[in-house]
């Protein structure tokens, strides 16, 4: 941690304010250190306590130790989630979903976007607004009428009614505001001679979307991916509501299992560690590519 | 673009004849393209919202054998009439005034500490955004032990001498613990875009500052400030939208309590939908609400179309 | 970020082809049987109900309802009962969500409070022909609403204040009996000294900080041993005079002291018996489930009857209860499984593996602890002495809610006959429609 600041750096750490208070640097990296203490506690504690016994997680909240892995640590409560929890069932349900509705979301949305930004036609400033304007409604207040409709809409298989499928827990959540808004902003910085050249070359729109547009969209494609992976695989309301069978039930609701009178606050730590930990593995990996992608993709108002 | 012309030319001119069928046709493949999403969106999004608006004027509920009557605005008047919906309507505002200021002044100070080309500065990165990909319902019963009368944040401020106070559990401190652990999980993901933003503002901006002899504060002032603009427009409109639809937090931690200091306006239209059954009288809360964030984001959006115009 | 779409869309065709395999059969549930009589094209084939049930990850209880469903699929080659479990937490939603789909299942558990709104609403069909069985039941186990039978459940759960015999000794405090509870006087006399002397960050512990049904449960028993109730019981039309009199406000008063005066914590931790365990309180106010693991953590504990505020001591009533649905398409099945599971020997199971306390007498004598005399005897006595039901009425989910709200508040400061009165109008409101 000792290595000198870059003088190119941008922001409020430069060049500048070393040569006159050389304790700068120092005092930033003091700070950037304790910051990690804050945001990474909680999750310390969430890990730390998932090797622990009830009563010791209780016994420890007022001091260090919560944090610590000390005392008497094993795997029971993992062991015990593993027999609750059909667990390696609800990982597949919640991979399906989440990864079906980001692949489904990536098209449907850029398409749509690619229509809005590269086309012109009457009616899409229109459009475009109603598009942002469902941005404002929360989940929560259309979660009773959206159950009650897709109660009576025909399935695929020709009975009524989505209760208790993949579907239900996937299409509703394909095309998603944001994401079009975001494909949106990208594809408007993307030069548009390129599509004039491959119209006169005789390329067709769709063409030019997925053989010009989209292949540059990398960035975006990142984004939205990971925009709209967190809340797939962290959804929680929905399924508790439409899910009846444990072989589509997701992870997130598995959480439920665990809350009965008495609680074993343990296994909800285990459990809850085991669901996140995925996510925060994939994000390490991919974290630099990541920011990168939300970067470049030049996220503006 | 050639395409979108329009014009009302003389249909013997073959040029222009040409084109205007482009434009048909683009419009056709325009809606083509639109098509996937707009269905969609109609079928789980539009559908939804306007059952939601039908409901407002009915005593619909959610058990019942009997069906649900047209009743006109009674829903409203009792809504207008219930201290609690105000009282939630007021929360939901500070929770907002606070929060949006707070949370993206401290993501942007996230992002500056980040920004620095020093090692570790990717494992810095990661650390803060750590909340961001962890689901709000785990973070909600952490962050409760936490808080509690003996938890880790009043051991921690004990260690200062200070008697910390029963945080969830207490009128005057409830709001303000949901604001600080809502601000913790959703900081990193605005310190990530103000960092797209910070990396779109040329270096040679601050070699010439540098140049001029400005000081630290004076180049923030001068060179990042304003090239944050665009970048500043999308964080405001985000953080608001989220912060006025705060429910899950609420959910888990207070239930609104104690003493309606944290009920928010979705969490009672939550509430009166689920527990209470009365769906009609909770869409009725919906249908307010959808018109107040509306309101607010054209407002919005109003003043920041007024600052771009004059830059 | 090399990606392309062509990759894209090869794994989102991948993974729709795998998703539309995998919901082929809509998550693997037949939600309704073949038409009653017709026992499938595969001739011997039993004709299969299911049944769903609230204990996802709840292992043990599980696990008996499943032995009982075993039992009864292998006695008769007729029909077939298939087991699904929900989690406690979201059950009532699952259930209200599929009813409104119409796709309830033939059995299912119901939370005993909740069987008057969901048999008012037509989810539920009633039971017949099983008075003679149900009548060796506790009543507090058999749910009734307008004279009919909807549901029996095979234990009952009873509320007790929990403490040691070495802390009632180290401050003078007698050790109460069935016959001699403690009065108001002489526990307020004793929570008194037990904060006075520092030792404990809560005299004690009445689980503030749980949520949801745990408020009429547990503290609504403590209002009708002040001389008041949730709700007049003569019609169930007004809560007037019973939630707002001078019995309730005193209720509401002392409730609002417990915690002014700094005898409990508005928000207790979020696991009180931990708490408890870990010295952090003296006396804990809560449910017989919590007999096992307090038990094994100390040797003299000792589960105190319900304290008598003035009206003799109350403890509530009532807890999972089986019943057959209005949609079931072929009732004779639900009511044969209904009939075969209520023998002694299941309820002795349940109520073992749950260690709550069984319904029957003949059972009781099967379950180590509950037999007369043994550890578990003091719950079935508590039960069978005390217990008040709660309403049974079609308003009772918003009756639960709106007390749960109005006594949250009150804790906190608000106004006790202010309070009372705006959530008896309230109530009073929301009964109108049940009329």
């Amino acid at each position: 941690m000792t290595a000198p600041l870059d003088a190119s750096a941008k922001g409020v750490v430069h060049a500048a304010g070393e040569k006159r208070r050389p304790w700068l640097p120092w005092a930033v990296q003091a700070l950037r250190i304790a910051l990690c203490l804050v945001f990474g506690l909680p999750l310390l504690f969430m890990i730390v306590s998932s090797f622990k016994p009830d009563t010791q997680i209780f016994g420890d909240l007022g001091s260090a130790s919560a944090f610590l892995p000390v005392g008497s640590l094993s795997l029971d409560n993992y062991q015990g989630v593993f027999e609750r929890v059909p667990f390696a069932r609800f990982l597949i349900n919640s991979v399906i979903i989440s990864v079906v509705t980001v692949g489904l979301g990536i098209v449907v949305n850029s398409m749509a976007a690619f229509a809005l930004s590269r086309l012109k036609f009457p009616g899409q400033k229109l459009v475009l607004g109603v598009i942002l304007a469902t941005l404002i409604v929360p989940f929560e207040t259309m979660a009773l009428p959206l159950l009650w409709w897709v109660n009576q809409l025909p399935y695929f298989d020709g009975s009524i009614g989505w209760l208790d499928t993949y579907e239900v827990q996937i299409i509703p959540f394909v095309a998603n505001a944001f994401s079009i808004y975001l494909f949106y902003q990208y594809f408007d910085s993307i030069p548009k001679e390129l599509d004039e050249a491959a119209t006169v070359d005789g390329a067709s729109w769709f063409r030019i979307y997925r053989s010009i547009v989209m292949p540059l969209a990398g960035p975006a494609i990142a984004t939205v991916a990971i925009l709209t992976f967190l809340p797939a695989w962290n959804s929680y309301l929905w399924p508790l509501m439409v899910t009846q069978s444990e072989s589509i039930r997701p992870a997130m609701v598995g959480i439920d299992y665990f809350k009965q009178m008495n609680v074993s606050w343990g296994q909800i730590m285990a459990y809850a560690s085991i669901i996140t930990v995925p996510v925060l593995v994939l994000f390490v990996a991919f974290q630099r590519a990541f920011i990168n992608s939300i970067a470049s993709s030049g996220v503006k108002g | 673009m050639a395409t979108t012309v329009v014009t009302d030319a003389p249909a013997s001119d073959p040029v222009r004849r040409a084109r205007r069928t482009t434009v048909r046709r683009t419009a056709g493949v325009g809606w083509a393209m639109l098509a996937p999403a707009a269905v969609l969106m109609i079928v789980f999004l539009i559908i939804p919202i306007l059952l939601t608006f039908g409901l407002a004027f009915t005593n619909a509920r959610l058990i019942s054998p009997v069906p649900a009557k047209f009743i006109g605005i009674d829903n409203f008047v009792r809504l207008f009439g219930s201290a609690t919906f105000w009282k939630s309507l007021l929360n939901t505002v500070i929770f907002a005034i606070v929060i949006v200021p707070v949370q993206s002044g401290l993501a942007l100070v996230l992002a500056l500490l980040v920004n620095a080309k020093v090692r570790g500065t990717n494992f810095f990165r990661t650390v803060y955004f750590l909340p961001v990909v962890t689901s709000m319902v785990v973070v909600s019963m952490l962050w409760m032990f936490m808080y509690q009368q003996n938890g880790l944040i009043n051991a921690l401020l004990g260690r200062l001498g200070i008697v910390g106070p029963d945080w969830l559990g207490d009128s005057r401190t409830a709001l303000f613990a949901l604001i600080v652990m809502s601000a913790w999980q959703a900081m990193g993901f605005h310190m990530v875009i103000w960092l797209s933003g910070l990396q779109t503002i040329p270096g040679e901006l601050y070699e010439a500052a540098s140049l001029d002899g400005a000081s630290t504060w004076q180049q923030f002032a001068h060179v990042t400030w304003p090239g944050l603009l665009q970048t500043r427009t999308f964080i405001l409109i985000t953080i608001t939208i989220a912060a006025f639809s705060l429910f899950t937090q609420v959910n888990v931690m207070t239930q609104g309590g104690p003493l309606d200091s944290t009920s928010t306006v979705v969490f009672q239209a939550v509430r009166t939908g689920f527990q209470q059954q009365q769906t009609g009288y909770a869409s009725s809360i919906s249908l307010v609400f959808f018109v107040i964030v509306l309101a607010v984001s054209l407002v919005q959006r109003y003043l920041t179309r007024d600052k771009e115009l004059k830059r | 970020m090399p990606v392309t779409l062509k990759k894209i869309a090869v794994a989102a065709t991948a993974m729709t082809l795998a998703m539309s395999l995998g919901a082929c059969s809509k998550g693997g549930s037949t939600p309704a049987s073949p038409a009653p009589g017709g026992s499938g094209s595969s001739g011997a084939a039993a004709s299969e109900i299911s049944m769903w049930t609230h204990n996802a990850g709840n292992k043990d209880e599980l696990a008996a309802i499943q032995t009982i469903v075993d039992d009864f699929n292998g006695s008769q080659a007729q029909y077939k009962v298939k087991l699904q479990a929900f989690p406690q937490e979201s059950y009532n939603q699952s259930v209200t969500a599929a009813a409104s789909a119409k796709k309830l299942p033939c059995l299912l558990d119901i939370d005993q409070p909740n069987v008057a709104n969901w048999a008012w609403a037509g989810y539920l069909a009633p039971i017949t022909g099983m008075d003679d069985t149900l009548s060796k039941y506790l009543p507090s186990t058999v749910a009734k609403y307008n004279g009919k039978t909807y549901a029996y459940g095979y234990y009952d759960v009873s509320l007790t204040w929990v403490t040691r015999k070495s802390i009632l000794d180290e401050f003078g405090i007698r050790v109460p009996t069935i016959e001699q509870p403690w009065k108001a006087d002489e526990f307020m006399a004793a929570l008194k000294k037990v904060k006075d002397s520092g030792k404990y960050a809560n005299a004690a512990d009445i689980a503030t900080g749980w949520t949801g049904e745990w408020w009429p449960y547990g503290f609504s028993p403590l209002l009708q041993s002040f001389g008041g109730d949730l709700i007049n019981r003569t019609d169930y039309k007004t809560a007037d005079g019973v939630l707002n009199g001078d019995k309730a406000v005193a209720w509401a008063t002392w409730f609002q002291n417990l915690a002014k005066d700094g005898y409990i914590a508005k928000k207790s931790g979020s696991d009180p018996s931990q708490d408890f365990m870990n010295g952090k309180s003296a006396f804990l106010w809560n449910g017989s489930w919590t007999a096992v693991p307090v038990r094994e953590k100390f040797s003299d504990v000792v589960f105190a009857p319900p304290v008598d505020f003035g009206n003799g001591g109350k403890v509530g009533g009532g807890s999972w209860t089986w019943g057959q649905s209005a949609q079931c398409s072929n009732p004779e099945a639900a009511a044969a499984y209904l009939k075969f599971a209520s023998a002694d020997k299941y309820v002795a199971l349940v109520a073992q593996k749950t260690n709550n306390i069984p319904t029957t007498d003949e059972a009781a004598k099967l379950v180590p602890g509950f037999e007369p005399g043994g550890v578990n005897d003091v719950f079935r006595q508590y039960s069978k002495k005390f217990t008040v039901m709660r309403p049974e009425t079609p308003g009772y989910p918003y009756i639960a809610t709106a007390f749960e709200k109005t006594a949250k508040d009150i804790l906190n400061g608000a106004d006790p006959k202010t309070s009372l009165d705006a959530l008896v109008k309230d109530i009073n409101t929301n009964q109108q429609q049940y009329s």
